[in-house]
């Protein structure tokens, strides 16, 4: 019997041998895996137990911690002091572990899991000492008083304010309207009562960033596109001539240019250059200018100035929405000219949708002679005990179009201040403001989606802003954006 | 006790026994509440006395315990068969294994597991030779008692101890009949059984799903509460919990009274803990370092057993301490190897450490049967 013993004893040995095997394979390769799991449990409520780091912003709490003992264990949760400044960026992050905004995609920072090499150690003493993991605290570029100036402008109307600085990238307002309460969310029913609220144009969502993710045609702000595509390959220059009878032929058909509230019926302005049609924002000009480049061409420029891609922000991807040619909902890239109505393209209508964010950055290029810069929203991340985890250097994302026709854009924009579409605006002349109007047009009627992108000083520029309100009846780029980014243009520059 | 009865028993088995009962009691009290680790010491101070009871009334020949072998047969079969009574069986978790009387509750069927080992050494050792030429007329009562035991269990659907028995039968019969073709056999017949009865049962299929895929990305209907929902949110919920614990623990643990097993609303994440799920509980604190070394324990207890089978001199105590030793190991096996998904996850205590208290009496029963096995091989040897 003894050759049988052997045997039985050999394969009970080797079963158990299997199980350090196999709870070795859970305990050190399937980590990651089950820890990234969204039902489990044990990783939701180890990450209440961490006092998620305070998002600030020009000196100002906009996420903390209260800290609460529940049934043994010490947890924290998240308040928005200032709930309804910029919650469609901050996001929020519940305590049924889901997260929205920067709370979703600085996680990693704010509950400590990323952090510098020393911090690493303290924090791993911590948590082996059962002691309360401190996140590191994230630094915004916001600038909370243009911020809250911009939610004040826009006046509960649907639409967004974006704001950077023309040198760094650096976004000191990202105001999207409607918005919310972020500490609502938590409440009882406080969900539902958010996805109720829909601003004055009552199909929005206070919950979407209608900065990053809001598609509104650009209208005439596409201008700026179509003019660097032309001017930049060579095609035309600033004092090339068009005749404008009033309307473009394109397909045999009349195209007409915007009408004039001074006059019945479109605008005619006969001969004119392509500097004066930016300046008074002739579509008839532009339109000939698409025929004559071709739609394409115009496409590959948008691409360049980051259209159909989506910006390099630090929100997570699903908070943005890539800028382009859409068709039935969806991104759309045209086979060839044939499939586009370049005329109408050109200047910006026909089916492009560009983001508030997307508008600013074409601007923020041409205001830095055309190097686009990164845009960014995370200043810096400092640990718990004040050391710095990581700091945002500006970084240009690279050359968009020549220097030339970056100042020859400058100097267009400038014009349109000075006399053109924005001259009634009454930008005082030391704010030295460029910038270009768009009304879009909805088929709506007289509602138009209304557009003022500009930056300032324009001979040294320092700021950019980009405003958008929504489905406005009868309401221009010039009377209803224009006085927006001024206000806000004068809190920036101090005047 | 054990000095004065069993002097030249193996010296090892009861520390073993001892710090596999310390870390399972530390981790009782440490999952609270305060009154189950009371409880748990009450029932290993009960499990001693049965243990110095069962050796001093022994001590002289526990062979004497062969001529019942009918009698162990018939108790495992009773032992077994008490939860199904109307007055005292109560289920627990839709398996009818529990016995009340007044307060205390009882798990009659880890004693079974001990009467049915001695049943099976007596009657292999007295018909191996016969059995082996494989006649039906002797395989009779052995099969009768046997296959009874496996009825009862999948009525009262204790899968665990089911598969435990099995596991038990099959190496006793290969050490007692050394016929490798017989458990071939009965590992088809387990293999053809098993996919019957799981397309009869939906208990048991379901622990095959749970085990295969527990983690669903569309709902599946819910039985629990007759709703679509992830399978990890419904049926297989509490392993996968008890993975994300293993996970949780990591290499090194969280450290004892650190893990993370109740909820901010004060619900336990894993149900039956400090059962069936105490090796997920020692493994996130304790950690793949911790639960390693334990798992070495075992191995280590198992290996003195099997060494007591060798050195034992009749057919009977090989058996014995063969089957108790095998039947030690394999339990370990089933339970932690439903955790850790090796095998479909069945219900049993992990020897020594689990919260019970029949579990603690029946495994102090045991290393009193390896100590009385040891003790006599010894004394022959030295009496030689």
């Amino acid at each position: 019997m003894n050759k049988q013993l052997l045997h039985v004893s050999v394969a009970a040995l080797v079963l158990l041998a299997a199980l350090i095997v196999s709870t070795t394979y859970w305990q050190t390769w399937a980590v990651g895996d089950l820890a990234d799991r969204q039902d489990n449990s044990i990783q939701l409520i180890t990450r209440l137990t961490v006092d998620r780091g305070k998002i600030l912003a020009g000196g100002r709490v906009l996420a903390a911690n209260v800290k609460h003992r529940k049934h043994g264990l010490t947890i924290f949760t998240r308040r928005y002091p200032s709930g309804s400044l910029a919650p469609q960026v901050i996001g929020y992050a519940t305590e049924a572990g889901t997260s929205t905004g920067l709370e979703q995609s600085l996680d990693d920072y704010l509950t400590g899991a990323n952090t510098n090499l020393t911090n690493t150690f303290k924090e791993e003493l911590h948590r082996l000492g059962n002691q309360t993991v401190h996140g590191d605290n994230v630094i915004l570029t916001l600038r909370p008083a243009v911020q809250a100036l911009a939610l004040q402008q826009l006046a509960g109307r649907c639409g967004a304010v974006v704001a950077l600085d023309a040198k760094t990238g650096a976004v000191l307002a990202m105001a999207s309207s409607p918005t919310y309460d972020a500490n609502l969310i938590e409440q009882p029913k406080g969900y539902a009562k958010v996805l109720k609220i829909k601003g004055s144009c009552g199909d929005s969502s206070a919950l979407v960033n209608n900065a990053t993710a809001g598609l509104y045609p650009p209208g005439s702000t596409f201008k700026m596109v179509t003019a660097a595509a032309a001017l930049d390959s060579g095609a035309y220059t600033p004092s090339s001539i068009f005749n404008d009878p009033g309307y473009c032929i394109e397909y045999g058909q009349h195209v007409s240019n915007a009408g004039n509230p001074d006059q019945n019926g479109p605008e005619a302005f006969g001969n004119v250059t392509l500097a004066q049609g930016f300046e008074h924002s002739i579509n008839s000009v532009f339109c000939n200018v698409g025929k004559h480049i071709g739609g394409e061409k115009i496409l590959e420029y948008a691409k360049r100035f980051g259209f159909y891609s989506l910006p390099p922000l630090d929100l997570p991807p699903s908070a943005s929405q890539a800028s382009g040619l859409y068709k039935n909902g969806k991104l759309w890239t045209p086979k060839n000219n044939f499939a586009i109505d370049s005329g109408r393209l050109a200047f910006g209508q026909f089916n492009m949708l560009a983001t508030p964010l997307q508008m600013a950055l074409v601007a923020a290029t041409i205001a830095d002679k055309g190097m686009q810069p990164k845009p960014y929203l995370v200043q810096k991340i400092v640990a718990a005990d004040g050391s710095t985890v990581a700091k945002t250097s500006p970084q240009m994302l690279g050359r968009v179009i020549k220097p030339q026709t970056a100042a020859e854009l400058n100097q267009m924009m400038q014009l349109v201040v000075q006399g053109g579409t924005a001259a009634t605006v009454g930008f005082p002349p030391n704010l030295d403001v460029a910038g270009k109007t768009g009304t879009a047009e909805l088929g709506l009627g007289s509602v138009y989606d209304a557009w003022f992108v500009c930056f300032a000083p324009a001979n040294n520029p320092r700021f950019v802003v980009a405003v958008v309100v929504e489905k406005q009846p009868n309401g221009f780029g010039a009377s209803v954006s224009a006085p927006i980014a001024k206000a806000i243009l004068e809190k920036l520059l101090g005047t | 006790m054990a000095r004065v009865t069993v002097p030249l028993a193996d010296p090892y088995l009861l520390p073993m026994a001892a710090l596999l009962t310390a870390i399972g009691v530390t981790e009782i009290y440490r999952l609270g509440p305060a009154g189950n680790a009371f409880r748990q010491g009450l029932w290993i101070v009960i499990g001693v006395g049965v243990f110095a009871a069962t050796l001093f009334s022994l001590h002289s020949d526990y062979r004497a315990l062969e001529r019942y072998k009918y009698v162990f047969g018939v108790t495992a079969l009773v032992l077994l068969f008490l939860p199904r009574l109307p007055v005292i069986g109560e289920p627990i978790n839709g398996a009818r294994l529990w016995i009340h009387v007044g307060s205390l509750q009882f798990q009659p069927g880890e004693l079974g597991k001990i009467a049915l080992i001695v049943f099976l050494a007596a009657y292999l050792r007295e018909r191996r030779e016969v059995l082996a030429q494989g006649r039906l007329k002797d395989w009779g009562p052995l099969l009768v008692i046997w296959g009874a035991a496996m009825l009862l269990l999948f009525v009262t659907n204790d899968l665990g101890s089911a598969l435990l028995y099995y596991g038990i039968f099959l190496a006793m019969l290969y050490v007692a009949t050394a016929r490798i073709s017989f458990v071939a056999a009965a590992l088809g017949l387990f293999l053809v059984g098993s996919f019957a009865v799981a397309q009869g049962t939906p208990h048991v299929r379901e622990r095959v799903t749970n085990w295969l895929s527990p983690w669903s990305t569309h709902p599946v209907f819910c039985p629990q509460n007759g709703q679509m929902m992830l399978r990890q949110n419904c049926q297989s919920y509490q392993e996968v919990q008890s993975l994300y614990s293993l996970g949780h623990g990591g290499f090194g643990g969280t450290g004892l009274g650190h893990g993370i097993f109740t909820g901010t609303t004060g619900k336990q994440v894993i149900p039956d803990l400090n059962t069936d799920f105490i090796y997920s509980a020692l493994a996130q604190e304790l950690g793949l370092i911790g639960v390693s070394a334990l798992l070495l324990l075992y191995m280590a207890f198992v290996l003195r057993g099997f060494r007591i089978a060798l050195a034992a001199t009749d057919g009977f105590s090989k058996l014995l301490a063969a089957g108790l030793s095998f039947g030690f190991a394999f339990q370990t096996f089933v339970i932690v190897g439903g955790i850790t998904r090796v095998i479909p996850l069945t219900g049993i205590t992990l020897p020594f450490v689990s919260y019970g208290g029949s579990s603690v009496v029946a495994n102090f029963l045991l290393v009193a049967g390896l100590m009385l096995i040891s003790h006599r091989a010894n004394r022959q040897e030295a009496g030689a």
